[in-house]
């Protein structure tokens, strides 16, 4: 299948999980109201579809396709199957950093939660090339990220812990597990700029990380200029993976199981591999923003949570895959 | 003759450590120059130091008679194609996609047919769809060196390419970057197999410590006395019907 009717018939089956997302929810309708709905956005059953649904679903959708973008450019760039933002820890300090802002009173400025968030990640994701350039194995990597994760989520305790006050400890609470409840049209705007940023740096990495595949001395001298694939890949997905922390919080596994959802389509190849991991993490999470709306709890569920517990398993299972590629 | 590779004093460190001191060498169009030394004594460290990806703190390399510094990433990769010792590969790619990958200065199609050539070269055509990380270690050996070829550079370097590889495949490899020298190629292999080097190469290089110890035609290079104190093997390539051998005990 060319890479163009894969990423074509990609976008049908995620135009229709949309279509289902918008029209099902806590609130069933009758088919007279969806026909209202249609023909009167303004109507009471227009709102709820138009103004309260659809805008979540984006934001559900554009968050999935950052993470799964960047958690397919990190994979190519640290050739590496298990590399996400989340198993990195990029995300961790992501929200660590919006836990900081937040936990300072920054709430009120406009924008403040969502640059802490981003500033977050691009730190993390400096920190992840300077361990990787210094140690090649990828268990090693591994290693690391999960100790910036847990180092993030001890830092992040510590914010809470000096909180002073229980608001900002649930709204803490609240952004680290993830949701993309209550999200309007502008919050879905103002993801989009950072994003789209971040995957135009991506798919520049493309080519080089491609040309990675047989390891970093081989690339360079095929001519790869490695210092500006680095910047290209980190900056790109670490503004990713920010912009995603920003509009809907933590959000971990999507990164990591989108591309795994793909792989065996684009034969593997991490160029190629880039749009569908974008498609595959943006219905990912259309599908577990719905599975969160519509499995009934007395809360409703949170959308980091839904990923979380579908996500570790999915990681142990490629873990166990992976380790076929690592042996030889 | 014109130079392709010339290293002057070239010496680099590795960390604290200076794992190449003061080496000089010339290679030219035409000749198979076979770099040899006990483990660690700085082979690898010698092509690395020369092709830039080490930093040199005395000394100059040259490519065709260019100074390495002044070269910018992809003219480098015009003028040198590289096999490194590390064979890992990170993705189950196709054969053919791997072997195209030397070829990026191609559009998509061109650099599939000269894939696929390059393939056919090696003898390894009937492998050009299969993932790389399907094949046995030698397949992939293969598949690599097809990758070295597709550089189509005039200066082909490869370390320790006939490592872990039957008799058969490691006389292979080294008739296929013959037939480059043939063509007006030069070759620079690193070996551990002294008999292999006496008969693929033109030229030796002996390695040790981090300096190049002798220089020049295998019988010379290999003489009785760097054999003994680089090798620390008692004994002499001697002359048979299928070439050099080495005949030879620890010392």
């Amino acid at each position: 299948m060319s890479l163009l009717r894969l990423c074509l018939l990609m976008l049908l089956v995620l135009a229709l999980a949309a279509v289902v997302a918008v029209s099902l929810g806590e609130t069933p309708f009758t088919l007279a109201q969806y026909a209202q709905a249609l023909s009167h956005p303004a109507s009471p059953p227009g709102e709820v579809l138009w103004t309260i649904r659809a805008p979540r679903v984006a934001v559900a959708a554009l968050v999935g396709a950052a993470l799964g973008l960047s958690g397919a450019t990190m994979q190519g760039l640290l050739r590496n199957p298990l590399a996400d933002p989340g198993v990195l820890g990029v995300s961790a300090v992501s929200g660590l950093g919006a836990a900081v802002a937040i936990s300072a009173g920054l709430a009120v400025l406009p924008g403040a939660i969502e640059l802490a968030a981003l500033v977050g990640a691009l730190v993390a994701g400096a920190m992840v090339v300077v361990l990787a350039a210094r140690f090649r194995e990828p268990e090693a990597l591994i290693l690391f990220g999960v100790a910036l994760s847990a180092f993030g989520g001890a830092l992040t305790a510590l914010v809470f812990n000096l909180s002073p006050s229980p608001v900002a400890t649930a709204e803490i609470l609240a952004w680290l597990m993830g949701s993309v409840e209550n999200r309007d049209w502008h919050d879905a705007l103002r993801a989009l700029v950072p994003m789209a940023i971040g995957a135009a740096l991506c798919f520049r990495a493309g080519q080089g990380l491609r040309m990675l595949t047989l390891g970093e001395e081989a690339a360079r001298m095929s001519g790869l200029p490695m210092a500006r694939l680095r910047v290209y890949a980190v900056a790109g997905s670490a503004l990713l993976t920010g912009a995603g922390v920003a509009a809907a919080g933590v959000i971990g596994f999507v990164g990591l199981a989108a591309p795994h959802l793909v792989r065996a389509l684009v034969k593997d190849d991490p160029k190629r591999i880039l749009w569908p991991s974008a498609l595959a993490g943006a219905l990912l999470l259309v599908l577990a923003d719905l599975a969160a709306r519509l499995i009934p709890t007395e809360q409703e569920l949170k959308l980091g949570v839904v990923t979380a517990l579908f996500g570790a398993p999915a990681f142990a299972l490629l873990a166990w895959r992976a380790s076929r590629s690592w042996r030889s | 003759m014109s130079a392709l590779w010339t290293l002057e004093g070239v010496t680099a460190r590795q960390g604290p450590k200076t794992v190449l001191e003061a080496a000089s060498l010339t290679v030219a169009a035409g000749e198979v120059v076979g770099v040899v030394g006990p483990n660690g004594a700085g082979k690898t460290s010698l092509l690395r130091a020369g092709l830039g990806l080490l930093p040199l703190t005395a000394g100059e390399a040259r490519l065709s008679g260019k100074a390495l510094a002044d070269l910018k990433p992809d003219d480098r990769a015009k003028l040198v194609g590289y096999l490194p010792q590390d064979r890992r590969v990170a993705w189950n790619l196709p054969a053919r996609m791997v072997a195209a990958l030397s070829a990026t200065d191609l559009a998509h199609e061109p650099a599939d047919a000269l894939a696929l050539e390059c393939l056919a070269r090696v003898g390894a055509a009937e492998l050009a769809d299969r993932g790389v990380l399907d094949m046995s270690g030698g397949e992939r050996a293969r598949v690599l060196l097809a990758r070295l070829l597709a550089t189509r550079a005039p200066l082909l370097i490869a370390d320790e390419p006939v490592a872990g590889l039957d008799p058969d495949a490691q006389l292979l490899t080294l008739d296929l970057l013959r037939a480059e020298v043939a063509k007006g190629a030069a070759v620079v292999v690193t070996l551990h197999d002294l008999t292999l080097a006496a008969r693929s190469c033109d030229r030796i290089v002996v390695v040790d410590h981090g300096r190049i110890v002798a220089e020049g035609p295998p019988r010379a290079a290999l003489s009785r006395d760097i054999l003994g104190r680089v090798f620390r093997l008692d004994g002499e390539l001697i002359e048979t019907p299928a070439g050099p051998v080495l005949a030879a005990r620890r010392a």
